[in-house]
């Protein structure tokens, strides 16, 4: 086993707002290998956005890590020099925003922007006709047709789907290890969004690029994934490879999540898990998941379970398995 | 780019008309306003000495016996000439007024205007990045004062000061007697001078004009200055610079790149009005330091009850603003190409 | 439709929120401090003032110009006029002219901007909203001074002179917020069940109107204030022997720099009043906003 590619270990984090402070990652605990692809599942606030944003450390001004460590291939994240995290950002890590028309500033035109992350994220000075077949070669990468006309183009002249491509050219551009994509296709059309997932794979694959792909839903990770991580209210609470997780999950979570799913086979409407996602300035004690769960027991809301590893590289963390 | 061009035409087109259609609004309402006067508007330009039958001859020479529509077409076909009537207390066109007067408060203006924005823009940027510091803080309540004081409070003050108490700046006047006027060109006279190479006068009127055109700044920069820097903390929180800052660009580039240019749309959108305003607060300004521009004709005129230097100064005034106006917009589809999209789409 | 008095448990949490936000923000309790205080120096000064024969026809020369001293805390005039008395008697007029105002203008030039916005297309708008341009195409001093001095100078006149040049502003807020507010659904079911449109425009968009209007009138007072001392400054609105803030700074400023007491008191007193609304505006409109949120 390689030494991993990214390691977060045991990381909690706090975001300080009027009302108090929400204690949303509560021991987040991940790891991902070199060329390995890991999708994260997960409801909305569940905060899959928050720990990838630690990764590269652009999470927002009232972020407060209390605890824990990220290592980036044995470096610590955390702690290190902002110059240093600017080489990870240019050449190692990058991300894929939800809104690809949040993500592009709209008053510059696509070159602008482009060029720029070109030459940032190269070594050497470049001459001008090198940015510019550079960015033509990373436009064709994500299959944009013409791509001259899209490079003289502002953002909001373009559609949807073509945006999100340009988002992916640019973060292809400054990541050659690791590509974090956060709900790429969420705010896409469900077609256009097949699309984007089928040419994040193709890339992937293309390049050994490692991958976290953030979604909450569960179809589009099942194609491009190796290991999927479900997480709920802050915490890691089952991992498994991707057949193994779809085909026997273990915690009681994830067998909800599932079941909510509707089936083309037939079986009824589906039912929604009871309950709602705790309130981070006042979290339960324990397992998260405990005031929600039919499977709950005494010990669930004293104490947080650990980490359990059933065989066959599953883990969950629930006392049900202990 | 020749796309955009196109674009642009229609958009000042329109914008044109409705200015147009609103000058007009604004000429017979101020019109109106003027004839309406109760008492004798002859009487009162001429006093009370003078005899009955001069005033009667007078009011037969403003049309002022006519009916108010005929009045106003009168008034109206003229002033397209260009012809405004005369001033009774310059016993002159209105219109060579203008002339005289008007480049020099443009002169105030504009400087006023270059001060400005160099100060917002700098003072914005830096407490917009760091916002809730101590300079920020520092800012913040300055800029209270900035705004609150009125115009003609700091102009008192700003004489005080600078005039009397550190003798370092003059007090009235565009120049100092005895320095040799330079030969009118354009009428501005910091280009005239520099135009007729006559350096010592440059110089001495730029000791003129710094200290009205800095008052006439005060309550813009404070206002601008916010303005830009609540922009800036606006937009640092957008996902776009998050998304710069994971490519790596330094914080450098994207402060003042990628988060200034969008920052500073709300500023230039106010620019207009705002300039709208320092020719309004012209009328103060040069007031308190005799500066000889359109402003202290105006409030001159006013206080006199002149009725046709105070009509025609509202129009030009009106006129000026809807230029300034006109210009800004163009500016800031510049700027915003989304307004450019969305001006199409309407 | 309930009444506005009769507030039900969300509304009196809200308040309460509300009011701790604006109490958390320490500048605007000083604001509000020094409001209050400036309101009660005009409510009292006619029993409190040290020298109340200084707003009217009155001369003693023998104090004449004197310097700040304990007997006259801000000096005397060349008339041997208390300054400060005369400050706080000015400060009534100049609060009442701004009451006056504001009273005339936001109501109207809401109700103006309401029904434009509500018949949006039709002639009603096009003739609302193009006086509302024409009013606003030049700078409203300007025009201010226009109309004030082709008016006598009294204290209506100018207080109306002003009152017609800021009616535009609400007119826009309100037809603003109309025309978004008008797409909404619940106003789209109201005209759907036959509602009278006076009735939908008065009770269904128009209470939604009470932050935006109350931020901006709040916001406004300093500014109505302003340009009174301006018009004041310039011979306008009130008249000698009475004292306004503004003429006692364009009299003062002759006497500069030898008797500076004269014109730089009623500067300070001008610029303290506006930053005190101003203050308290920031944080109405502070307040409000986190609340809409």
């Amino acid at each position: 086993m390689s030494e991993p590619l990214i390691e977060i270990n045991d990381l909690y984090l706090n975001y300080e707002i009027y009302e108090g402070t929400l204690q949303v990652l509560n021991g987040v605990q991940l790891k991902i290998s070199k060329g390995e692809k890991i999708g994260l599942i997960g409801e909305s606030g569940s905060g899959k956005t928050t720990t990838v944003r630690a990764i590269t450390r652009i999470q927002a001004n009232n972020a407060e890590i209390t605890k824990g460590s990220i290592f980036y291939k044995g470096k610590d994240i955390l702690n290190m020099s902002e110059k240093e995290m600017q080489t990870i950002r240019r050449k190692n890590i990058s991300m894929i925003f939800q809104d690809p028309t949040a993500a592009l500033n709209p008053v510059f035109t696509v070159k602008d922007q482009l060029f720029d992350v070109i030459k940032y994220s190269s070594a050497e000075k470049l001459t001008k006709q090198e940015t510019m077949e550079r960015a033509m070669k990373a436009l064709k990468d994500v299959a944009l047709p013409d791509p001259e006309r899209i490079l003289e183009n502002y953002p909001i002249m373009l559609s949807g789907g073509m945006r999100q491509r340009i988002c992916i050219a640019f973060a292809l551009v400054s990541a050659t290890e690791l590509l974090i994509a956060d709900e790429p296709g969420t705010s896409l059309d469900v077609t256009i969004e097949d699309q984007i997932l089928r040419l994040l794979g193709q890339l992937v694959k293309d390049r050994g690029t490692s991958v976290i792909l953030i979604s909450h839903a569960l179809g589009a990770v099942k194609g491009l994934v190796d290991k999927v991580y479900v997480m709920y209210a802050g915490n890691i609470i089952e991992g498994a490879t991707t057949e193994e997780l779809f085909s026997e999950p273990l915690h009681p979570y994830t067998v909800g999540l599932f079941k909510t799913v509707p089936k083309i086979t037939g079986g009824g409407i589906p039912e929604a898990i009871k309950g709602r996602i705790p309130d981070y300035l006042n979290p339960p004690k324990g397992c998260r998941f405990a005031p929600r769960c039919e499977h709950v027991m005494p010990i669930c809301s004293t104490e947080m379970p650990e980490f359990t590893n059933t065989g066959k590289g599953h883990e969950v963390m629930c006392y049900l398995f202990k | 780019m020749i796309r955009i061009n196109m674009k642009m035409r229609g958009f000042v087109l329109r914008r044109l008309f409705s200015s147009i259609f609103v000058l007009l609004g604004l000429s017979i309402l101020i019109f109106t306003i003027s004839r309406l006067v109760p008492g004798d508007v002859a009487r009162l330009a001429l006093g009370p000495e003078a005899p009955q039958w001069v005033v009667d001859a007078y009011r037969e020479k403003l049309h002022l016996n006519e009916p108010l529509p005929v009045q106003y077409y009168i008034w109206l076909t003229n002033a397209l000439h260009g012809d405004f009537g005369e001033s009774i207390t310059s016993r002159r066109a209105v219109i060579d007024d203008f002339v005289q007067y008007f480049p020099a408060t443009l002169e105030l203006v504009i400087f006023s205007t270059i001060i400005t924005i160099s100060l917002s823009i700098i003072i914005g940027a830096y407490t917009g990045r760091r916002a809730n510091s101590l300079a920020d803080n520092a800012f913040r309540v300055l800029s209270y004062f900035g705004i609150a004081v009125p115009a003609f409070v700091w102009a008192i003050i700003g004489l005080f000061l600078f005039g009397f108490v550190w003798n370092v700046f003059p007090i009235s006047g565009q120049l100092d007697t005895g320095v040799i006027r330079p030969p009118l060109v354009t009428g501005i006279m910091l280009v005239d001078a520099a135009i007729a190479g006559n350096w010592l006068a440059f110089a001495n009127h730029l000791h003129h004009i710094i200290l009205p055109s800095a008052v006439m700044s005060i309550a813009r920069i404070a206002q601008d200055s916010k303005i830009l820097r609540s922009g800036m903390v606006e937009n640092l929180k957008k996902d776009y610079i998050l998304a710069a800052t994971s490519y790596g660009i330094p914080d450098q580039t994207i402060t003042m790149k990628y988060l200034l240019k969008p920052s500073l749309i709300p500023m230039v959108s106010i620019m207009g009005m705002e300039v709208a305003q320092s020719i309004g607060g012209s009328f103060i300004i040069e007031t308190v330091f005799n500066w000889p521009g359109f402003g202290k004709y105006g409030m001159k005129a006013m206080l006199m009850k002149d009725v046709n230097p105070i009509v025609a100064s509202v129009m030009l005034i009106g006129a000026s603003c809807a230029f300034v106006n006109i210009l800004v917009d163009i500016i800031v589809a510049y700027l915003d190409p989304r307004i450019r999209v969305m001006e199409k789409a309407t | 439709m309930g009444s506005i008095i009769r507030l039900d448990e969300y509304q009196r949490e809200s308040i309460k929120k509300s009011w701790s936000k604006f109490a958390g923000n320490r500048l605007s309790v000083i604001g509000l401090t020094s409001v209050i205080l400036v309101i009660i120096i005009a409510i009292v000064s006619p029993w409190l003032a040290p020298y109340k024969q200084s707003w009217q026809p009155f001369v003693d020369f023998a104090n004449a110009s004197k310097p700040p001293t304990w007997d006259y805390l801000f000096g005397t005039d060349i008339f041997g006029r208390d300054i400060l008395s005369r400050i706080m008697y000015a400060l009534r007029w100049d609060l009442l002219i701004v009451i006056g105002c504001l009273s005339i203008d936001v109501i109207p030039g809401t109700i103006l901007g309401l029904i434009a916005g509500y018949f949006k297309g039709s002639w009603l708008d096009t003739v609302i909203m193009r006086v509302a341009d024409i009013v606003l195409a030049i700078p409203g001093i300007v025009l201010a001074l226009a109309i004030a001095t082709l008016l006598p100078p009294t204290l209506f006149n100018s207080m109306m002179a002003i009152a017609s040049i800021w009616w535009p502003w609400y007119s826009r807020l309100s037809y603003g917020l109309t025309c978004s507010i008008r797409n909404e659904y619940f106003v789209q079911a109201a005209e759907l069940m036959g509602e009278n449109p006076f009735r939908i425009m008065f009770q269904e968009i128009l209470p939604n109107f009470f932050s935006p209007i109350l931020t901006k009138v709040s916001l406004d007072v300093g500014w109505v204030i302003l340009w009174t001392s301006t018009l004041s400054f310039v011979g306008l609105g009130i008249q000698e022997p009475l004292p306004s803030l503004g003429n006692m700074v364009a009299s003062g400023s002759r006497y500069m720099p030898d008797y500076w007491w004269m014109a730089i008191f009623p500067a300070l007193a001008i610029a303290f009043t506006i930053m005190s609304f101003n203050l308290v505006g920031d944080g109405i409109r502070d307040m409000l906003a986190v609340e809409e949120l």
